[in-house]
């Protein structure tokens, strides 16, 4: 019995397997932060959406949730005749296929399934690795078949490697020529970006938890009344 | 058990029995509001029924052309002088010959009920049991009868309107034919399903 | 406008004449005496039935937004969450029910477990409430292939081609099961249609019998006690109440905690941090590439974990299903003649006590990936989850039971109070511990916000004394 919980308690740690790639570091998420969704979506719309669809995701809908203009809109998605459909890319699957060999994955099913924080870990780190066809590889997504689009804003990242048992690991990344932002610039870019993303991946989060602390508000108060009502009639039980 | 109904305090347990009464009812109604939201025309439905843009620069005189909008059909007449000219002489013939009781936008509450007199815009269907009219401009077929001058008909239950959409005394249906909101784009074009701003406003 | 103030009950007899209203009602309600000392564990029955309400509503209202479709399954859920008006909600108050559902079941069974619910006379009972889970199970299962998700389209390939193992029949059968050669839109169409009408008729009218058969022989309390055994001259339970007004308000009120916990959860977690809406399920089904990691439903995870345990495709089938299979033979397995836990001896608490911590380690286990420490707890906790049923017949029939009083405990004693060996333990702990306490106690105190708050708390306090329709609530 001893044995079993020594066993037990020396071994819980490795039920979880080790970690290859870079810490997930999370964003500074707030989908009532307008200003900065909408940075997002006009940073999305320069570098993203060439490649990368949101086909779930309707003008019509980011037009309301970020109170934009007809005029707003076309500042942020200057292709748009008009404010209808959803946010497909011009790019053809068969063309992704032939540049990168996988087709472009739909970001407004992809950013749920990953979770913010790797996506915002993701955006950062890239860095320069010649062997792969654009020049660069990822410290989240090895061997990820994807420029660095935001590269000319952060500049090039080199990987520090250590050698760890004979297979190297990367220990962080160095930025070894910087881009037009400063780091906390380009942080923040990247943050209203996955702010945006996250903003995509589930639009009716605005509402859920604007209604949200009404609906329990609400259901506290009437349980109290139940609680009342349960104690004045159990009063007599003895 | 024993029950000593003395002990009970019946006051209470009816002022919280009211109240829980209350509160609750006032939760089902506001929780039954989302399940009746949900059967309104979701954004997939709206978007189809979006405005659509018709070009008239190839109608011929007298030609009728149908477009589709939100399902139902949608005709744009270009009428000829001699068309234009038997509106006034039906009149006393017609139920609602000013188009008080009718649906129209207001650009279009006049005798031709249209914007420009010569363009008619309609929502192809019958104001009685939604059936399709036919168009039957020709003046005096023997189906008909002689004092036919133009109009349409509807073959579901002999419901009978002139060349401006206008329904007839003692046929079905009770209102003039629906003209759908509508605006020139250009002196070509029309675009079916929305109003000029200032008309919305009025 | 005639006066009518005898209308109501006029039509009550008008009814009663034509269909036994009011016998129902005295039987199920107004006169069906419950022991008086449910505890917190004798909620999750009217909880169940709660759930199950909502599932059938809100499944309802999905219904018309969602095509059973491969081609459309993916995009018309996405319609649901982001076009169509309020349907996010609906869609999250049916899958977070989903969980709720297991959560309550499971709380439901163990309480059975706990009190000897299952025995003498309430076998049946037991019974129709185990198809039921099964039902469930199934119709969970089958509900989760509709949102045509990678996990939804992995976990369903995973749990069909088990029966694949079946000797000669096996491949035959998948085919079968699957009417293709793989999952597809046919196997999504007739997975759909069970799901939303099969299976829940089936559950509807199994909840119906279990409710009859519960009241033909009466609850079981958590003192185990044969309540009918003492009756006044009425013929009244003297440890009953009449279901109607005392359970009614008490489960009203538990069902408003219920609501509000699942009302936090639908709000501001709807995915439950990835258990209760499975992250990779917000990829559409892809039959080319597996998940780096597929893991059910927490709520299937530990018979997942006894599959994962056993060595064999075969074996690991047999095994996942004899798990389920066992629980029906409880009521013959357990030979003890007492039954609550309360007055059973040290034996029965213990194997309880080690299955229960199996099944949640066999859960914890089977959502994370088969390293081969967590393969190697698989197959100790499989073993002790067997052994548990396996070697009860031995063990119960040899229990030391305390004796049983002849009426319901009233008040109930408190938990540590109850157990004998507990206060002279617990006196002690907190002999130690109480300078700590005292101190943590005096520092918190201290801290402007304990102030604030305790100065708003008594403020309210006034104010609801002074106030003629607040002073009614207390």
């Amino acid at each position: 019995m001893k044995h079993l919980i020594f066993v037990l308690l020396v071994s819980l740690p490795g039920l979880v397997a080790a970690e290859l790639t870079a810490p997930l570091q999370s964003p500074d998420l707030d989908v009532f932060d307008t200003e900065s969704l909408r940075r997002g979506a006009k940073l999305y719309g320069e570098r993203c959406i060439g490649c990368h669809s949101l086909k779930h995701m309707r003008y019509k809908r980011i037009q309301k949730d970020l109170k934009l203009s007809d005029e707003d809109l076309k500042t942020l998605f200057p292709w748009l005749d008009k404010p209808t459909g959803t946010m497909t890319t011009a790019m053809p699957p068969d063309d992704a296929e032939k540049w990168f060999g996988l087709p472009t994955p739909d970001l407004s099913e992809r950013i749920r399934a990953r979770g913010a924080d790797w996506v915002y870990t993701f955006l950062r780190s890239f860095y320069q690795d010649d062997g792969r066809p654009f020049g660069v590889n990822n410290w989240v997504f090895n061997d990820v078949g994807m420029p660095h689009v935001l590269w000319d804003l952060q500049g090039t990242q080199k990987a520090v490697v250590k050698d760890e048992k004979g297979t190297p690991v990367i220990k962080k990344l160095e930025l070894v020529s910087p881009g037009s932002l400063t780091k906390k610039e380009f942080d923040l870019a990247v943050n209203d970006l996955v702010n945006f993303l996250n903003y995509v991946a589930e639009p009716a989060q605005i509402k859920r938890k604007k209604i949200g602390k009404y609906v329990l508000f609400y259901l506290i108060v009437l349980a109290f009344i139940m609680y009342r009502l349960k104690k004045v009639y159990w009063k007599e039980i003895h | 058990m024993s029950q000593d109904d003395s002990q009970i305090d019946h006051e209470k347990r009816k002022f919280l029995t009211q109240t829980a009464t209350v509160v609750g009812a006032v939760g089902a109604t506001m929780a039954a509001v989302p399940f009746l939201s949900y059967f309104k025309p979701s954004e997939v439905t709206l978007e189809a029924g979006a405005p659509i843009e018709v070009d008239i620069t190839k109608l011929e005189p007298g030609q009728l052309i149908r477009v589709e909008w939100r399902g139902k059909p949608i005709w744009a007449l270009k009428r000829t002088e001699e068309m234009l000219e038997t509106l006034p002489k039906l009149e006393p013939l017609l139920r609602d010959p000013l188009s008080e009781e009718s649906i129209q936008p207001a650009a279009a509450q006049n005798r031709y009920r249209s914007i420009k007199p010569e363009i008619f815009v309609a929502v192809g269907v019958c104001t009685h049991l939604s059936c399709s009219p036919t168009y039957r401009p020709e003046v005096a077929p023997p189906d008909l009868g002689k004092d036919w001058l133009g109009g349409f008909f509807c073959p579901c239950h002999g419901s009978r309107f002139d060349l401006a959409g206008r329904v007839y005394k003692k046929v079905p249906a009770p209102t003039n034919l629906e003209v759908p909101p509508y605006r020139y784009l250009t002196d070509t074009r029309i675009i079916v399903g929305e109003e000029e701003q200032q008309e919305e406003s009025a | 406008m005639n006066e009518c103030k005898d209308c109501g009950s006029r039509l009550l007899a008008w009814i009663d004449e034509r269909f036994p209203l009011l016998k129902v009602w005295n039987e199920h309600f107004a006169k069906y005496y419950a022991p008086k000392n449910f505890n917190f564990w004798y909620f999750f029955g009217s909880l169940a039935l709660l759930v199950l309400v909502n599932q059938i509503l809100t499944g309802i209202w999905l219904t018309m937004n969602y095509k059973p479709s491969a081609d459309r399954a993916f995009d018309t859920v996405e319609i649901i969450m982001r076009d169509v008006d309020w349907g996010w909600l609906i869609r999250y108050m049916h899958a977070v029910g989903a969980s709720m559902f297991f959560i309550v079941v499971y709380m439901h069974m163990f309480r059975g477990m706990l009190y000897g619910s299952y025995k003498k006379p309430r076998e049946l009972v037991w019974l129709l409430g185990m198809s039921m889970y099964v039902a469930l199970m199934a119709e969970a299962f089958m509900g989760y292939l509709l949102p045509w998700g990678q996990m939804s389209y992995w976990g369903a390939n995973v749990i069909i081609s088990l029966f694949g193992a079946i000797p000669v029949i096996g491949d035959d059968l998948v085919t079968w099961i699957r009417g293709d050669f793989v999952i597809s839109d046919v196997t999504l169409n007739r997975f759909f249609s069970f799901h939303v009408i099969a299976v829940p008729l089936v559950l509807v009218f199994l909840v119906f019998l279990h409710i009859v058969a519960l009241h033909k022989v009466g609850s079981n309390n958590p003192d185990g006690i044969d309540i009918k055994a003492k009756k006044d001259k009425n013929g009244v339970p003297l440890d009953g109440i009449p279901f109607h007004p005392y359970y009614t308000v008490k489960d009203l009120f538990a069902a408003t905690v219920f609501l509000t916990i699942c009302a936090w959860i639908v709000f501001y977690a709807p995915d439950f941090g990835g258990f209760f809406l499975e992250h990779p399920n917000f990829i559409p089904a892809d039959p080319l590439k597996t998940p780096e990691h597929i893991a059910p439903v927490w709520y299937f995870t530990p018979f997942y974990s006894i599959l994962r345990a056993i060595p064999s495709k075969f074996g690991g089938m047999l095994a996942m299903f004899a798990a389920i299979i066992i629980l029906f033979f409880l009521p013959w397995l357990d030979r003890c003649s007492v039954r609550s836990i309360r007055y059973r001896g040290i034996t029965y608490k213990i194997a309880l006590a080690l299955f229960l911590i199996s099944f949640l380690s066999l859960g914890y286990l089977g959502t994370i990936p088969p390293t081969p420490t967590a393969a190697f707890f698989g197959i100790v906790f499989t073993i002790v989850y067997f052994a548990f049923f396996l070697f009860m017949p031995i063990y119960t029939r040899m229990e030391i039971t305390k004796p049983v009083p002849e009426r319901v405990v009233w008040p109930p004693k408190p938990f540590l109070e109850r157990e004998g060996w507990t206060p002279a333990l617990a006196r002690m702990i907190w002999k130690i511990m109480r300078p700590f306490f005292e101190k943590l106690a005096a520092i918190l105190q201290s801290l402007p916000p304990y102030k604030k708050a305790a100065e708003a708390w008594s403020n309210t306090q006034t104010m609801i004394k002074n106030n003629k329709i607040l002073r009614k609530f207390l």
